[in-house]
C-alpha cells in the first residue's frame, strides 16, 4: 500500500494535508486540473470516483468547494479542498468535467447554489433554479426576502443556449454562448407531468425519428431546498428531513446523518440500538423494491405486478408502523438510538413477513422475470458498462448491475454490517434486466440479514442518554450508507454551534438521473421508459 | 337534507355545517322540479365516478399508488380509472409540494382540466407548506394558485384519510346545482365575454 500523502507531496510540493476521518489535500485552483488528473490517472492513487463535490462560502475567507475521490481498485478515499480565485461576484474554479462525466451536473450543482463559475464546463447553467433566479440560496449572505424571487404562475424563460466559460492566453476568462441541441434538431418534451417519468421530472429530448439523440435532463421541479433549511436548524430537528428525500430509504438515510452527528458529539450507541437499525434498513430495503419492482412492470405493461408487490410491501408498513408509528415519514432513527423500543409483536410479525418472501419472490419470476416480452423489452437495453457506471458515479443496484461492486456495507461496512453474511449481488451485463435482477437478488440477501438478526436482538437500552442541546466541535465529517439505492452521502460542517454550518447531502439518485442522456443514446423512444424505470431514481432525492 | 355517501351514517361525518349551508343555498334560490331531479340523478352518476389525475410530486404520491393498489383499492368507490390527461380527469390531487418552477405547470394542468373540476390539497406540503415553510423555493399551500374543495391533512396523510376525503368531496358534488350552475356549456357566452378573441 503506497503512502499517499508522501507520493502527493512530492508530485505536488505546495499541496497541504489535514488528517480526518479521509484525508483532506488542499491545492490551489492553477494546479488543481492537473491535480485531479493525477489523482485519477495514477496507478498507485486511481482515484476514479468522484462521490460528490461540496459547495462551501466560508464567509470573509472565501467560496470554494471540497471533492470527495475514492478508489474503487484501492478502496482509499481522500477530500481535495479548492478555494476559488476572484472575488465574491465572479468566483472561479477550474472545471473537471472532461475527467469524471458526472462532474458537469455537480459542477453545475455548485454553480446554482453558491455561483462559483468552473472554466471549461461544456454547460454552466443553474441547475435546479428558474434562469432568472436573483441571488445564489447557499451563500451565507443570501437574501431570502419572498418578494425578490416571488411565485409567478407565468411560464418561465427557456433558452436553447448555454455558456461556457473560457480561458484565453493571458489569463482571462471569457463567456462564450453554445447550444444545448444542433440547430435543426426537433425536441421532445417528457415531463415534468408524465406518468413513466415517476415524478416531476422533465427531459428534453431530440429525437431523429423514433432515435433518441440527445437528452437535456430539466431539473428543480421539486428543489424544496433542505440544505439551507437545515443551516437554520438544531442537529435532532434536520434528522426528520432525511424522511422526505428518498422516501423509501428513510431509514438507511435516517442512520446515515444519525451516524455522522454521533461520530461528531463522540456518542456511543447500544448494541441494541445498532441491531434496530439495520433490521429496519434491511426492511426498507426490501419494501422499496418491492415498489420498484411494481411501478417497473406497471411501466411495461403489466399491471398486475404492483398488486402482487404491494402485498409484500402492505405487510411490511404494518410491522414499521406498529414500532414507529407512522407508514411512510418514520423518523426512527434518532440522535442516541432509535426513538422508542420494538412492538411486542415485532418478532412475530417479522418470522412471518420471512415466511412468505421466497414464495413470493418465486411467484414474481414466474410471472414476470421469465416473461418472453419482459426479455425482449429489457435485454440489451440501455446497456451501461462498468467504466462509465464509475464515471458517471451510478452507484447502488444499477452500479452492480454493471458489474462495479460498490455496496458500501461490503467495501467500507458500517455499524455491524461487517459481522453479517450475505453476499453483494453483482452481475455484468449492464443492461435493464440485469438492474431489475439485481434488485430482486438483493431482497433475498436483505432477508438473509434479517433472518440473522431476528432471533438475536439482544437486551439492553434503545437510546443511551444524550445532551438535550447537542453541539458538536468544530470540524467536518463525511459518512456513507448503502441506501435504497445507492451511495448516499452527508457532509456535515460544524462551527461549534447548536446548528450545521453547512449540510450537504449527497444523494444516489442525482447521477442515476443524470447518466440517462448517455445510455438512451441511440436508442428508441419507447425505450427510455424501459431504462428510465430500471435507473429507478426518485425525484425529490434528486432536488432535495 | 341528509347529505351522505357510501352508505356512511350522516353522524359519523365532519364539516356537516359545511355541506348544510350549500344545501341551503339550493333550496334557497329555487329549481324547476325537472331541472332538479335532472341534477339530481346527474350529481348521483358524477359523485359515484369522480376520476383523478395522476399527479404526485413527493412522498403523499406513494400512498396514492397505496389507494390504487389492493388493500385500500379505491375502484370500491369508483375513482380508480387515474388518467395521465387532465383532459380527462374530474379532479386533481395534489400530492406533494409545490415549489416555485412547479407553479406554471401546475396552474396549466389546473387550466386543462375540463369544468366542473376538483382540487384536493393533500398534505401538510399542498395545505400550507409543511415542514419546507422556510424554504426559499416552496409556494406556502396552493390555495393561493388554484382553488381548493377539500384540505387531508397529514405527513403524508394515511390512505383511509385520502378516502375519506375524496368522499367528502363526493358529497360535495351531490348537493351542487349542475345545469345553470357548474356545468360549463352554461357558461360559454360569460367565458368569451370576459376572454375576447381578437
Amino acid at each position: 500500500m503506497v503512502n499517499i500523502q508522501e507520493k502527493i507531496s512530492k508530485l505536488f510540493p505546495e499541496a497541504t494535508f489535514e488528517a480526518g476521518d479521509v484525508m483532506r489535500v488542499t491545492v490551489p485552483d492553477a494546479q488543481w486540473h492537473d491535480f485531479a488528473k493525477t489523482l485519477r490517472d495514477d496507478e498507485e492513487l486511481s482515484f476514479d470516483f468522484l462521490v460528490t463535490i461540496v459547495g462551501m462560502d466560508w464567509k470573509e475567507n472565501g467560496l470554494g468547494c471540497i471533492y470527495y475521490l475514492t478508489s474503487t481498485k484501492h478502496n482509499t478515499h481522500i477530500s481535495v479542498k479548492v478555494m476559488a480565485t476572484g472575488d465574491r461576484q465572479q468566483p472561479f474554479i477550474h472545471s473537471i468535467a472532461d475527467l469524471w462525466a458526472i462532474a458537469v451536473i455537480f459542477e453545475r450543482e455548485v454553480y446554482d447554489f453558491f455561483g462559483i463559475i468552473f472554466i471549461n464546463n461544456p454547460d454552466m447553467r443553474r441547475l435546479f433554479l428558474n434562469i432568472d433566479w436573483k441571488g445564489f440560496p447557499l451563500r451565507k449572505d443570501y437574501n431570502d426576502d419572498p418578494n425578490i424571487n416571488p411565485v409567478s404562475i407565468e411560464n418561465e424563460r427557456q433558452t436553447d443556449f448555454t455558456d461556457m466559460w473560457v480561458e484565453e492566453a493571458d489569463g482571462k476568462v471569457v463567456k462564450k454562448e453554445r447550444r444545448i441541441f444542433a440547430e435543426d434538431d426537433f425536441v421532445v418534451n417528457i415531463g415534468p407531468q408524465h406518468p413513466a417519468t415517476h415524478g416531476v421530472l422533465r427531459f428534453r429530448t431530440a429525437v431523429d425519428g423514433e432515435i433518441i439523440k440527445k437528452i437535456d435532463i430539466y431539473l428543480g421541479y421539486i428543489h424544496r431546498g433542505v440544505e439551507k433549511i437545515c443551516e437554520g436548524l438544531t442537529y435532532p430537528q434536520t434528522l426528520h428531513f432525511m424522511d422526505r428525500l428518498d422516501y423509501f430509504s428513510a431509514h438507511p438515510y435516517h442512520h446515515c446523518l444519525c451516524m455522522a452527528i454521533e461520530e461528531a458529539a463522540g456518542i456511543q450507541i447500544s448494541r441494541r440500538a445498532q441491531v434496530i437499525r439495520v433490521l429496519m434498513d434491511e426492511l426498507s430495503r426490501i419494501a422499496s423494491h418491492c415498489l420498484f419492482i411494481g411501478t417497473y412492470c406497471m411501466d411495461l405493461g403489466a399491471t398486475t405486478m404492483l398488486f402482487y408487490t404491494l402485498r409484500v410491501r402492505e405487510q411490511i408498513l404494518d410491522i414499521m408502523e406498529r414500532t414507529c408509528g407512522a407508514r411512510m415519514t418514520f423518523n426512527y432513527d434518532c440522535i442516541g438510538g432509535v426513538m422508542q423500543d420494538l412492538h411486542p409483536d415485532f418478532v412475530k410479525d417479522v418470522h412471518a413477513l420471512l415466511d412468505v418472501i421466497p414464495k413470493n419472490i418465486a411467484e414474481y419470476n414466474k410471472v414476470f422475470t421469465g416473461n418472453v416480452i419482459a426479455k425482449n423489452r429489457m435485454e440489451n437495453v440501455g446497456v451501461l458498462t462498468r467504466e462509465d457506471a464509475i464515471s458517471w458515479a451510478v452507484t447502488g443496484p444499477n452500479g452492480r448491475g454493471s458489474g462495479w461492486a460498490c455496496d458500501v456495507r461490503k467495501c467500507n461496512p458500517y455499524s455491524i454490517y461487517s459481522e453479517l453474511e450475505f453476499d453483494e449481488v453483482v452481475r455484468t451485463e449492464g443492461d435493464s434486466m440485469a438492474r431489475f435482477k439485481v434488485r430482486v437478488e438483493e431482497m433475498v440477501q436483505s432477508a438473509r440479514i434479517i433472518a440473522q438478526l431476528i432471533d438475536n436482538i439482544p437486551e439492553g437500552e434503545y437510546c443511551v442518554k444524550v445532551p438535550k442541546v447537542i453541539k458538536l466541535p468544530v470540524g467536518h465529517w463525511f459518512k456513507t450508507v448503502e441506501g435504497c439505492r445507492g451511495t448516499f452521502g452527508v457532509y456535515l460542517e460544524s462551527d461549534g454551534t447548536a446548528n450545521p454550518y453547512r449540510l450537504k447531502i449527497a444523494p444516489p439518485c442525482l447521477p442515476a438521473s443524470a447518466v440517462v442522456d448517455h445510455i438512451t443514446e441511440g436508442q428508441k423512444i419507447a425505450d427510455l421508459i424501459t431504462i428510465g424505470g430500471s435507473l429507478d431514481y426518485i425525484v425529490p432525492d434528486i432536488d432535495r | 337534507m341528509e347529505v351522505t355517501a357510501q352508505g356512511m351514517p350522516y353522524e359519523a361525518w365532519k364539516d356537516n355545517e359545511y355541506i348544510e349551508k350549500l344545501v341551503k343555498e339550493l333550496q334557497d334560490n329555487g329549481t324547476n322540479v325537472i331541472v332538479g331531479s335532472l341534477d339530481k340523478l346527474i350529481n348521483w352518476g358524477r359523485s359515484n365516478s369522480i376520476w383523478p389525475l395522476t399527479f404526485a410530486t413527493s412522498c403523499c404520491g406513494i400512498e396514492f399508488v397505496s389507494l390504487g393498489a389492493a388493500r385500500y383499492d379505491m375502484a370500491r368507490f369508483g375513482w380508480e380509472v387515474a388518467r395521465a390527461s387532465p383532459r380527462q380527469a374530474d379532479f386533481m390531487m395534489v400530492a406533494g409540494t409545490i415549489v416555485h418552477r412547479m407553479v406554471p405547470v401546475f396552474r396549466r394542468l389546473y387550466d386543462q382540466l375540463a369544468e366542473p373540476k376538483y382540487v384536493i390539497a393533500c398534505g401538510s406540503c399542498a395545505i400550507s407548506g409543511g415542514p419546507f415553510k422556510k424554504s426559499y423555493h416552496v409556494a406556502m399551500g396552493i390555495e393561493d394558485i388554484v382553488p381548493v374543495d377539500v384540505f387531508i391533512p397529514g405527513c403524508p396523510p394515511r390512505p383511509e384519510a385520502m378516502i375519506y376525503g375524496i368522499m367528502q368531496l363526493s358529497r360535495k358534488i351531490k348537493v351542487e346545482k349542475f345545469f345553470g350552475g357548474v356545468n360549463r356549456q352554461e357558461k360559454q357566452e360569460e367565458f368569451l365575454k370576459a376572454h375576447p378573441i381578437d
